[in-house]
């Protein structure tokens, strides 16, 4: 059946069988394949995206049910080809990954914690990640990453003289 | 060691990975992201049985299924392609990629159908009627060893693949000797890796050229030769694309039964082929679970709390088929004896098959379980002798002043400092303190208890223990590689010969390149070639390559240096041995100089100036051999690896007696691998290796009920550690470089894991046994905690 999408601020139709999950349909039909399978059944994580900017597992839910929504994937989350957003960027300076695979459900799962809460505590940001299993890094350097995402952010504002210091 | 005398420009500094970019942008390029046109799909049809006879399959509802191409059974395949390798000299085990005549697992693969989709696979496998004749089975290791017991494979005459005996150095003099000995059993459970990408191969037959293309998320050694034997086709006919990216593996993405799968059927239905397994499939029948493994360890020790002699029988179990798992027997023979001056060792090794699904190389290749039984015995010497737990491990340290340092086994340690990583973790933690903040928790009435393992990461990936396990086997050498290429503009493109699954080998490369030429690595192209343009590689197993990867783009990069130094000494006409390099440039005894773009220039267009005798162009290549390593085992004993990095961990339990549940207070880890190439990459793999080791003590197993069903089928059933039970862990550093390696580096890619589940075991240990109580066999499940206190308490009670 025909659903339209709106996926990183793009309307997208696409034409899928009823029982396709939002997961396949972004990997297979718009190619978009930054959102990762990793269980199928809603634990890992790896399948993360936001719609209407909550983190939600792209195969838990339905392409169908995502008709109206917005969703963004870990592509959605980059300010222009080639430059990273400040979280992105983050993960790069504490090297909060391995393998990858874990990382862009991992980064939109931290995006949206930072969206709602800019001052987030240690256990607010190791709350939020509980849901995405990394099996490479052991989550120190992803919390590390995300805690120095919030102080940049935080600081991103301030008077130019108080961020130098 | 021949590091620079120079102090390090980019070793050891905190650069950043180059690999994250593409990750943190969703732009890695994993198998699952790979389509080719005209893909077909397969999905595999399972045994419900752990041991029956296939009477016959019907596949013609299936086949007649929407979208539907083929359905091929085991008998087809078998017809068509050679039985996948055995690493064990046992021929009569034969192992196909789908069941032939009988399967020998619950999940195993038995049949495979192909269509245009995954889910019109999977609907029409459901279709797939397979008519079985159950038969007897069996799952419990000492079972499958009884003479009444039944056969895995009828043909081999007993399940056992391996049952050999090794006595290094007076075993019985020594227990006699000795003033005390005291013995145990301790199990390991059945757990693996499980990465969150799945094991998938994609492939592709081009019936003109002949050629088989592959792409798989692969972490292993001499992959293509195994296809290609399996296939019956030339090596140089399969062509595996290594410019993928492998979403996690620590040892167990091998996959050569899917490659073999996919492949046929991309070459017998002339179109490309893609096999991602689903969960279910990976936990099941992807075989890749772990060691499971009984340990009976006697120890011999003197009063004052030395261990002289170490008797350990390790029976593992297997699961159905014999493929290179049995050798993870064989590799902690390299550091059997742990860090501990022990004198003399018999190490019994026996491999078992029962039915369940087959074990694969895992993180450490089955050092992690060896240290947690040798941790357990010098835990068990300090209980009996009423010692500090500490102390036992400091009174048997290898000295610093020791090394190179053999083993009664055959292996030659390297260097390491045991007593100043002990005593720096000691100092971190404050261990008077720690035992002072134990005893207030025991005094709210929790349970709490410390936790100490000191352990070596053997590194540098060799495979002496092949040889030494199979008289067939041959092998001495376990090369890697590197070519590195100056183009005509003066940039560096340099190459590496495997996939990665996260290490960061790229940033490795670049850094090691960066530092010989004196170049910024940001400007050194890392390519991958397909492996019909590459050179030997042994792939990242075995923590081998900061020493093997980093040694041969080392060596190459001298090479290269070599021969911009000969270039620019001819030039400004002076001898080669007079003239130094430096950072790009070529100077002579009297400070004339000729840089980098005109030394390039030179070698690329200006024949004419090269030294009599050079060819032109700029390249170097290194292939490397194991430093250590060339000969064969003598006597039972071999030099294993080369490298032993060395771990100390230091940590505090606190459990709720009602809940059972366990929670780390407080983590050290004490973290000696030499020299550093990459700070983050070693921090991450120790926190990593930690919380994988966490993992293997509380929550990981695959668990299997008499019936030979695995109930652990689901991330629901099988616990990975989240962020939640993962603790902040603390590192403390030391470096001992090694003398083998070209910066004084030794491996770190199992680091954490290798002492971990010892650590908390001990731990958890320490907090019961007051009660009268321990846990010896992992994973020490919240449930079991809970129980085992609760019946104690009220035994307590009673008395």
């Amino acid at each position: 059946m025909k659903v339209e999408l709106n996926v990183n601020d793009r309307m997208v139709e696409i034409d899928v069988e009823p029982r396709k999950t939002l997961l396949d349909a972004l990997r297979d039909d718009l190619r978009l394949t930054g959102t990762h399978t990793g269980c199928e059944h809603g634990v890992c994580g790896a399948c993360t995206v936001l719609v209407d900017g909550a983190p939600v597992r792209a195969c838990l839910m339905l392409a169908v049910q995502s008709d109206g929504h917005e969703i963004t994937t870990i592509e959605g989350l980059a300010p222009a080809p080639g430059e990273l957003s400040v979280l992105q960027d983050a993960f790069c300076e504490t090297h909060g990954m391995q393998c990858g695979y874990c990382t862009p459900g991992m980064i939109l799962t931290a995006h949206a914690l930072l969206q709602k809460n800019v001052t987030p505590s240690r256990e607010e940001i190791v709350d939020a990640i509980s849901g995405n299993i990394c099996r490479c890094t052991g989550y120190g350097q992803i919390v590390e990453a995300i805690e120095f995402a919030a102080e940049r952010l935080a600081r991103a504002n301030e008077p130019r003289a108080a961020a130098a210091e | 060691m021949n590091a620079p005398s120079k102090p390090f420009r980019f070793v050891s500094s905190n650069r950043r990975v180059r690999e994250d970019r593409r990750f943190v942008a969703g732009k890695g390029r994993y198998v699952a992201d790979i389509v080719l046109p005209d893909m077909l799909h397969v999905a595999l049809v399972a045994s419900q049985y752990p041991a029956a006879r296939i009477v016959s399959i019907d596949s013609s509802q299936a086949l007649a299924a929407d979208g539907v191409h083929a359905v091929l059974t085991g008998e087809d395949l078998a017809a068509a392609t050679d039985p996948l390798m055995n690493g064990l000299d046992t021929p009569r085990v034969k192992r196909y990629p789908l069941a032939v005549d009988q399967a020998r697992y619950s999940g195993e693969w038995v049949a495979a159908v192909v269509a245009d989709s995954r889910a019109l696979a999977e609907d029409a496998a459901e279709l797939v009627r397979v008519d079985y004749d159950p038969v007897a089975h069996v799952v419990d290791v000492e079972e499958a060893m009884g003479s009444g017991s039944p056969l895995v494979h009828p043909a081999h005459g007993t399940n056992v693949l391996l049952d050999k005996t090794f006595n290094w150095g007076e075993v019985d003099r020594h227990f006699s000797e000795a003033a005390h000995q005291l013995d145990f059993r301790v199990t390991w459970g059945r757990n693996s890796t499980v990465p969150i990408e799945t094991f998938g191969v994609v492939a592709q037959w081009d019936p003109w050229a002949e050629m088989l293309d592959v792409w798989a998320s692969i972490q292993m050694p001499k992959y293509s030769d195994q296809i290609a034997r399996a296939l019956r086709i030339p090596l140089n006919k399969v062509r595996v694309h290594q410019d993928v990216d492998v979403g996690g593996s620590y040892g167990v993405k091998r996959g050569i039964k899917h490659t073999v799968l996919a492949a046929h059927l991309a070459r017998t239905l002339g179109r490309p082929v893609r096999l991602i397994e689903d969960r279910l499939e990976n936990m099941r029948a992807g075989d890749a679970h772990g060691p499971e493994r009984i340990f009976d360890v006697s120890v011999a020790y003197e009063t004052d709390g030395r261990i002289r002699s170490m008797k350990m029988r390790a029976t593992d179990n297997v699961g159905a088929y014999a493929g290179r798992a049995p050798f993870q027997l064989g590799k902690p023979i390299g550091a059997i004896v742990g860090p501990y001056r022990i004198e003399s060792v018999r190490y019994q090794a026996r491999s078992v098959m029962t039915n369940k699904t087959v074990q694969e190389a895992v993180r450490g290749f089955g050092q992690s379980p060896t240290n947690y039984a040798i941790e357990t015995a010098v835990d068990k010497v300090a209980a009996a002798l009423g010692m500090d737990r500490l102390e036992v491990r400091r009174r048997n340290f290898i000295e610093s002043d020791q090394f190179p340092y053999l083993i009664p086994s055959g292996t030659r340690y390297d260097s390491g400092d045991y007593h100043t990583v002990a005593r720096k973790v000691v100092d971190a933690i404050d261990y008077k303190a720690l035992i002072e903040e134990r005893d207030r928790l025991r005094g709210e009435g929790l349970l709490a208890g410390i936790g100490i393992a000191s352990c070596l990461e053997p590194s540098g990936g060799n495979s002496s223990f092949e040889p030494l396990l199979n008289e067939k086997n041959e092998t001495t050498t376990w090369m890697d590689s590197c070519r590195i290429n100056v183009d005509g503009l003066g940039y560096v493109t340099a190459t590496i010969h495997t996939t990665s699954a996260g290490q960061g080998h790229e940033t490795l490369t670049s850094t090691v390149l960066g530092e010989v030429l004196e170049i910024d690595p940001e400007r050194i192209q890392i390519v991958r070639p397909d492996t019909l343009s590459s050179l030997p590689s042994n792939s990242p197993v075995g923590s081998r390559m900061a020493i093997m990867l980093g040694g041969a783009a080392f060596k190459a990069a001298e090479k290269l240096k070599q021969q911009l130094v000969a270039i620019g000494a001819h030039r400004l006409g002076c001898e080669a041995d007079d003239a130094r390099y430096e950072a790009g440039a070529v100077i002579a005894p009297d400070g004339k100089r000729i840089e980098w773009a005109e030394l390039v220039n030179i070698a690329h267009r200006r024949y004419h100036d090269l030294p009599p005798g050079m060819t032109p162009g700029l390249e170097a290549t290194h292939i490397m051999q194991v430093p250590t390593g060339g000969k064969l085992p003598e006597d039972g004993r071999v030099q294993m690896y080369p490298c032993h990095s060395f771990e100390f961990h230091m940590l505090l339990v606190a459990i709720d007696p009602v809940l059972g549940k366990p929670e780390i207070r407080r983590y050290v880890i004490g973290h000696d691998c030499g020299t550093v190439i990459n700070p983050h990459i070693v921090k991450g793999m120790t926190l990593g290796g930690i919380a994988h080791g966490l993992g293997a003590a509380l929550l990981e197993e695959f668990a299997y009920d008499a019936e030979g069903q695995l109930l652990a089928q689901s991330f629901m059933d099988y616990l990975l550690p989240s962020s939640h039970e993962v603790p902040h862990v603390e590192i403390v550093h030391h470096c001992t470089p090694s003398p083998f390696t070209v910066f004084g580096q030794k491996g770190s890619g199992e680091s954490g894991y290798l002492g971990a589940p010892a650590a908390i075991s001990g731990a958890i240990n320490d907090a019961v046994r007051h009660l009268g109580i321990g846990f010896h066999s992992l994973p020490i499940r919240i449930s079991a905690i809970g129980d085992t206190v609760a019946e104690a308490s009220d035994t307590l009670k009673k008395d």
